[in-house]
């Protein structure tokens, strides 16, 4: 981190999506995927937005994903220096969420649709957020 | 509801739009209020229903006197007028309403009297969105747009031509607040305020409002001004955080909502002689163009940057310059009405020929709620 991230806006979970926010704390990203469906969903809720069943548990996600589309922002947010991407990504489960992209040039030289992305944590107070960074090239 | 059985009877805008630091949000519905109540000839005792979003509609009624015995209050972004002109359509046919009044009036600009907004960090925006430097519409209304871009083939050049599509219209409307032509180059020249988008691509942020009186065609008939008849309106919904659309280079609501209005109307696409569609920002049309059915998924760049919604072009598109150059206040649905009927009737600054049907497409939130409206100046 080389801002003071202090300032930033911190989530304050329900108790519908306390167990996804104890995952982040974890280090892991937590969905539910529903029975009958055999889908994971985003957000969290008790029902399968899919199909009404209630009959769905929380299950670890891969953390891996992909870019499905992104801004740069060039205007402050508290907490954030301008330029920084706001990004919209697939997880390879299927769901898609909003997230901040980390450890890459905020340029969209450096930003390609598609490419590989792997979950982070990113702690404000004793919250932690999922953000994602490239996956590093096998080397 | 028959095509043509409403109408809206009276419509007028503030006479002043932009900076208007003199007058509070509540004041803006009511001078509004006045002028379309004035258009068709009718006062405050004339009026049994009251429709508005942003400030309540029981304040509006109170504030300027009017006892209401049908009352909407959807709020629903800034589609919630169409909305509102679809509820009232519906309560006049059943006998429930006869005369609505529906209102807007906002101080986006000055924030006098004008409502905050601000995420709670428990809703599901506040957890899954906000958090990460979200900072309104530029920083979120903006991120499907890229997806869009790359799978339909949209260039910069041609998200840049909505722009100046725009300003070819405002250059001719003298209550527009950006008049001066401009060129791809002048809007890729621009700021960046967030990369795809400049600043050109983005909406303006002003004061002003607008009111609508609705009654029965019959009635009007009876009224002085010209009336515009409702052939057929829609609503929908989606999500109310962008990043769950089903599918982000395709909206949902504007898909449902325009297909209900065209079954309304029993009329297609190719019937539309004049569109009026919310341009917050300059995706907004080209997802609009596709998902109405206006043009075939990726045509809606080209057929942009080929000219065919400027001045002389085939579909006469956001004729008095839009939320990008006309006015926007927040919540813009109640202008691109406004400039409906005002082609309608024949009285638009930048008046186009040959307009009997005209089709306005609204959206609230980023993508999270629609509204169609198909308006003509004769009864089918």
């Amino acid at each position: 981190m080389t801002e003071a991230t202090a300032e930033r806006m911190v989530p304050r979970e329900t108790p519908e999506t306390r167990e996804f926010w104890a995952g982040a704390r974890r280090g892991e990203l937590v969905l539910q995927r529903c029975g009958p469906c055999q889908r994971p969903y985003f957000f969290p809720r008790p029902t399968c937005p899919n199909c009404g069943s209630s009959d769905v548990r929380w299950e670890p996600m891969s953390g891996r994903a992909q870019l499905c589309s992104y801004i740069i922002s060039h205007r402050p947010a508290p907490g954030y220096t301008p330029p920084y991407v706001i990004a919209l990504v697939t997880l390879d489960e299927g769901p898609r969420m909003l997230s901040n992209l980390v450890d890459v040039d905020p340029s969209p030289e450096a930003l390609a649709l598609d490419m590989p992305l792997q979950v982070r944590f990113e702690w404000r107070g004793d919250t932690a957020l999922p953000v994602f960074a490239p996956v590093e090239e096998v080397r | 509801m028959q095509p043509g059985s409403i109408a809206i009877a009276g419509a007028a805008e503030t006479e002043e739009l932009g900076r208007l630091p003199d007058r509070s949000a509540i004041e803006l519905h009511a001078e509004s209020a006045r002028g379309a109540l004035a258009d068709c000839g009718l006062t405050t005792a004339d009026i049994d229903g009251v429709a508005s979003a942003g400030v309540p509609p029981i304040d509006v009624a109170h504030y300027i006197g009017v006892r209401p015995t049908w009352i909407d209050s959807t709020s629903v972004g800034g589609c919630s007028f169409l909305l509102h002109v679809r509820h009232a359509a519906a309560a006049i046919a059943a006998g429930m309403a006869r005369t609505v009044l529906i209102t807007h009036g906002e101080s986006g600009r000055s924030r006098v009297g004008q409502p905050r907004y601000a995420p709670d960090p428990q809703s599901a925006r506040g957890q899954f969105e906000a958090p990460y430097g979200l900072t309104g519409p530029p920083t979120a209304f903006t991120v499907p747009a890229l997806r869009f871009m790359h799978e339909r083939g949209v260039s910069h050049e041609q998200l840049a031509m909505v722009a100046v599509a725009q300003r070819e219209w405002s250059s001719r409307v003298p209550r527009a607040k950006m008049r001066e032509r401009i060129t791809v180059a002048d809007v890729l020249e621009s700021p960046l305020v967030a990369y795809p988008f400049h600043l050109l691509e983005c909406c303006l942020v002003t004061d002003g409002g607008g009111a609508l009186v609705v009654t029965a065609a019959d009635r009007a008939a009876d009224l002085p001004g010209r009336p515009v008849y409702l052939l057929g309106s829609g609503e929908a919904s989606e999500a109310p955080l962008v990043s769950q659309m089903a599918d982000p280079t395709s909206f949902r609501g504007f898909r449902d909502a325009s297909a209900s209005a065209f079954e309304q109307a029993r009329l297609g696409p190719d019937d539309v002689d004049h569109l009026m569609t919310y341009d917050a920002f300059a995706h907004v049309p080209l997802y609009a163009l596709e998902d109405i059915g206006f043009v075939k998924p990726g045509e809606a760049g080209g057929f942009v940057a080929d000219g065919n919604t400027m001045p002389g072009g085939r579909l006469p598109m956001n004729t008095n310059g839009g939320g990008l150059s006309y006015t926007h206040t927040g919540m813009y649905g109640m202008f691109a009405i406004q400039e409906a009927v005002r082609q309608l009737r024949g009285t638009a600054a930048a008046q186009t020929d040959d307009v009997n049907v005209s089709f306005v497409q609204g959206v609230g939130g980023m993508f999270m709620s629609a509204g169609s409206l198909i308006l003509a100046n004769r009864r089918p």
